[in-house]
């Protein structure tokens, strides 16, 4: 039983990094009505900023990751706003052709700059277990759990009590309607990027511990996020919270408890979740069905 | 009206034949080796065009349709003995088969979902082939250097008279290939089909209520250009004399789009420039810096700023130089 | 009374359709002014011109000074255009509607505001959390005028309120037109369909065809017009 439980707290903090990363993505898509293929990459910068402030240049944890997520803000914003924007109107295609542009860039960048040698990050929990109803809980798993789930609040409180949360909302769902009533919905985009850069980034800085930090960090969480997204509805925020830490859970317990299914196997299990979901229900479980207006 | 239509599409086909027969003559083998790729995308992508650029559904895992038409030609030649020529079809049919299976339950698809299905069925095609080693030699995969099936491996085929080392034969048989699956699919979206094709990307509603079986053509889109891919990917087991699981990796399926980004709807031009482009890209990438991470760097700027440079890819550009050149035609004429 | 609005030849085009041809009209201060017009003749169009969601060329000034810009910076001038089709954030509630409205207003409190719309529009308060898409047709019009009230604008400009309104719900929003400049003074560009209710409302009119002004008057001129009358009186 302890050990049912454990696997069910690892994976809720494995989901919450994708939990994050998946917000991200639906945070994007309600906004701009774009898949950003290049998330994770944006996510690996970030992560690779924060690891430079703290061993290179001696800062805090704390401070580095506060510092970071500013800089990766303001990073998400300037892309949309430079390279996102002025494609907007184009088809899909160019603008998933610009996103895979800058997934490619991106990571060559990370390359450059830090070289490709795989690097141990120090985790800014302490080490060791605690007890909770008679089960050891590792701190870095509570510490994640919590990180995230705190992300998540503050983004809420945000979306539905502030008035630039507002403004976001209704540039998303309206464009034109919020124009009309003065929001600059531009750059209301824009600070949905910049949310979204966050978002990456805290799903990044909590993954580099347990998962080492490289160039291809986030390309399995990328993907993993996407299943996430697509299992709670690429338009739905809460979706992708429910998709992230039930995927998690899900993952886990399918890792430990079915024997064919190896670590390995953990990908194209999700996969094939995000495969069948779009081929049984693309809406995923929070999303609408849309209804086609003739 | 009709015969006029025809004349610029006829003389620039007849012109990159001619191109493409003489060329090997002028160039060193490793080129006419490197020509022999870019004929091979330039397959894939006129697929992928028919599918992409006609009905707008995109396609992030047409590599795995390769990887299907290579592994067909790879285990019909190494296990049954077949001739890498009877393979190319068959390994189209199969792939083609396969697309047009996919093209059934992804119907209920469209745009980004269709996009990131795709995309994941490219990203798991490595591991599916690993799991089926008996079939696909596993992780190890099929070599098939120097098997008496390969025409031209170790020694020069005699064709029409002429002796041909490997490169030049294969740079022969993928041109010829491609430049007949040009014919096929110029024709193909010329008539009846081309237009409900065309009708599908733009509404489908409006499609819908004009007839047009939407299930059919989606589905007929895929399978073609699936098949396409087949062929094409049938050409590079050939080309490589090996497959493995990594030899179609997703970054191939991601290039196949950017091919036809880049090379724009539909003009013959436009596809080969689309073709050029993604075979050399890593190259000219590597030529500009070394370091690691830097030709990636370099790659993904210049796919940036071609979205911002030629939205509508290189086609948008011949067909502005068109535009333009009809007009200074019709007000020196008339 | 002193001229708040001005469009002197303004063109406006869709693409490569042009739809204005060079309409030229005026709103005074505290008027009711209509624009009538046959379908396509360019009175949504006029409407976009003025809140800048169309482009447009020719002048148009606003309280004297040039009126530019896009959709955001009319709004912040005052000016709040109700648009064609409502334009409801249906899948926010009513009341976030409403604060929607006020955002180009810096108070912190809104609650005044609202109580202020409340008077006009009483069920406002009981269905304050009620998704607007949940509303009916003539609700969600109604909220869209107490929406744009929300911003206090000095012009309001209002695109087809009758649109796929019963009639009976169409008289009460006139008549809330109607009190609202008469008790407060707020001047209305008004586009209407239906041109009988427009005339009883309005104090001038102009009727647009082809995406130019053809005749132009006051309500009770307009009335006794014979090709006024034939056309879109109906009689």
């Amino acid at each position: 039983m302890a050990d049912f439980v454990q696997q069910v707290v690892a994976g809720l903090a494995s989901g919450s990094i994708y939990a994050s990363l998946a917000l991200a993505l639906v945070l994007i898509h309600r906004a701009t009505g774009v898949i950003n293929f290049a998330q994770g990459e944006m996510a690996t910068l970030s992560t690779y900023i924060a690891w430079t402030l703290t061993t290179n240049h001696g800062w805090n944890y704390w401070p580095a990751f506060a510092f970071t997520l500013a800089v990766s803000f303001l990073g998400g914003a300037a892309i949309h706003q430079t390279v996102i924007r002025p494609n907007e109107k184009g088809s899909l295609l160019r603008v998933v052709i610009v996103t895979i542009g800058l997934l490619i860039l991106i990571n060559g960048l990370v390359t450059l700059i830090w070289g490709g040698e795989v690097r141990a990050v120090p985790s800014p929990f302490p080490s060791g277990t605690t007890e909770i109803a008679g089960v050891a809980i590792t701190t870095q798993d509570i510490g994640t759990i919590l990180v995230v789930v705190a992300t998540v609040v503050v983004l809420w409180l945000m979306f539905q009590y502030t008035k630039i949360g507002l403004a976001m909302r209704a540039a998303a769902v309206n464009p034109a309607e919020a124009r009309l009533v003065g929001v600059r919905v531009t750059w209301m985009l824009s600070l949905g990027w910049g949310l979204a850069a966050v978002l990456g980034a805290i799903a990044g800085m909590l993954a580099a511990p347990s998962v080492f930090l490289d160039p291809n960090l986030m390309a399995a969480i990328l993907i993993y996020a996407f299943a996430a997204a697509v299992l709670g509805g690429i338009d739905s925020p809460v979706g992708a919270v429910v998709g992230g830490l039930t995927l998690g859970v899900g993952l886990n317990l399918i890792g430990a408890y079915v024997d064919f299914v190896g670590a390995d196997l953990r990908l194209p299990v999700a996969l094939l979740v995000i495969l069948v979901v779009l081929l049984v229900r693309p809406a995923g479980i929070f999303g609408r069905e849309e209804v086609r207006r003739v | 009206m009709r015969l006029r239509g025809l004349v610029v599409p006829v003389v620039s086909f007849a012109v990159l034949a001619v191109v493409v027969a003489v060329l090997p003559s002028f160039v060193s083998e490793f080129r006419a080796q490197q020509f022999a790729y870019v004929a091979i995308y330039l397959i894939a992508i006129i697929g992928l065009n028919v599918l992409t650029g006609y009905t707008g559904q995109i396609s992030l895992g047409h590599g795995a349709f390769m990887a299907v038409g290579g592994y067909t030609s790879a285990i019909l030649m190494a296990d049954h003995g077949v001739k890498d020529i009877w393979t190319i079809p068959l390994a189209g049919l199969v792939a083609g088969a396969a697309g047009y299976l996919f093209g059934i339950p992804a119907l209920r698809l469209s745009g980004l979902y269709l996009a990131l299905a795709t995309f994941a069925i490219a990203v798991s095609m490595p591991a599916v082939i690993k799991r089926f080693e008996g079939f696909t030699g596993g992780g190890t995969g099929i070599n098939l250097f120097g098997i008496p099936e390969l025409t031209a491996s170790l020694t020069p085929v005699s064709v029409l008279g002429k002796e041909l080392s490997f490169n030049d034969w294969l740079y022969y048989l993928s041109w010829s290939i491609a430049l007949v699956g040009y014919v096929i699919a110029w024709l193909l979206l010329r008539g009846r089909t081309g237009l409900a094709l065309r009708a599908v990307r733009d509404s489908e509603t409006a499609a819908q209520s004009s007839g047009v079986s939407l299930a059919r053509y989606k589905t007929l889109a895929f399978g073609v250009s699936a098949a396409y891919a087949g062929v094409a990917g049938s050409l590079f087991a050939i080309a490589t004399t090996y497959v493995n699981p990594d030899t179609f990796p997703v970054a191939l399926s991601i290039l196949l789009l950017v091919g036809v980004v880049v090379g724009g709807l539909g003009s013959l031009a436009g596809l080969v420039a689309g073709a050029v482009f993604i075979y050399f890209l890593p190259t000219w990438s590597q030529a500009v810096s070394k370091s690691p991470g830097a030709p990636s760097v370099v790659s993904g700027a210049l796919l940036i700023a071609l979205m911002f440079v030629l939205p509508m890819g290189v086609a948008g550009l011949v067909e502005r130089f068109r535009l333009l050149t009809r007009r200074v035609y019709h007000r020196s004429g008339s | 009374m002193s001229s708040l609005l001005e469009l002197e030849d303004v063109e406006a085009r869709y693409g490569p359709v042009q739809a204005l041809h060079g309409v030229t009209l005026e709103v005074a201060e505290g008027e009711i002014v209509a624009v009538l017009g046959a379908n396509g003749a360019g009175k949504t169009t006029t409407l976009r011109s003025v809140s800048g969601t169309v482009r447009r060329s020719g002048r148009i000034s606003f309280a004297g000074k040039p009126l530019r810009g896009g959709p955001e910076a009319v709004a912040r001038a005052g000016i709040a255009h109700v648009p064609e089709g409502r334009g409801t954030f249906t899948e926010l509630t009513v009341q976030e509607n409403l604060r929607l409205g006020a955002y180009t207003r810096r108070e912190r409190s809104l609650k005044g505001d609202i109580d202020r719309i409340a008077h006009w529009f009483p069920w406002i308060h009981e269905r304050a959390r009620q998704p607007a898409g949940t509303l009916s047709g003539g609700e969600q019009q109604m909220l869209a005028v107490a929406r744009a009230l929300m911003a206090r604008p000095r012009l309001l400009l209002l695109d087809e309120p009758s649109l796929g309104l019963a009639p009976m719900i169409v008289r009460e929003i006139f008549r809330i037109v109607r009190e609202l400049n008469e008790r407060e003074g707020l001047t209305v560009l008004v586009v209407e369909q239906d041109a009988r209710i427009a005339l009883q409302t309005a104090a001038r009119a102009y009727v647009l065809e082809v995406g130019r002004v053809a005749i132009t008057g006051t309500s009770e001129e307009l009335q006794e017009n014979e090709s006024v009358r034939r056309s879109y009186l109906g009689y």
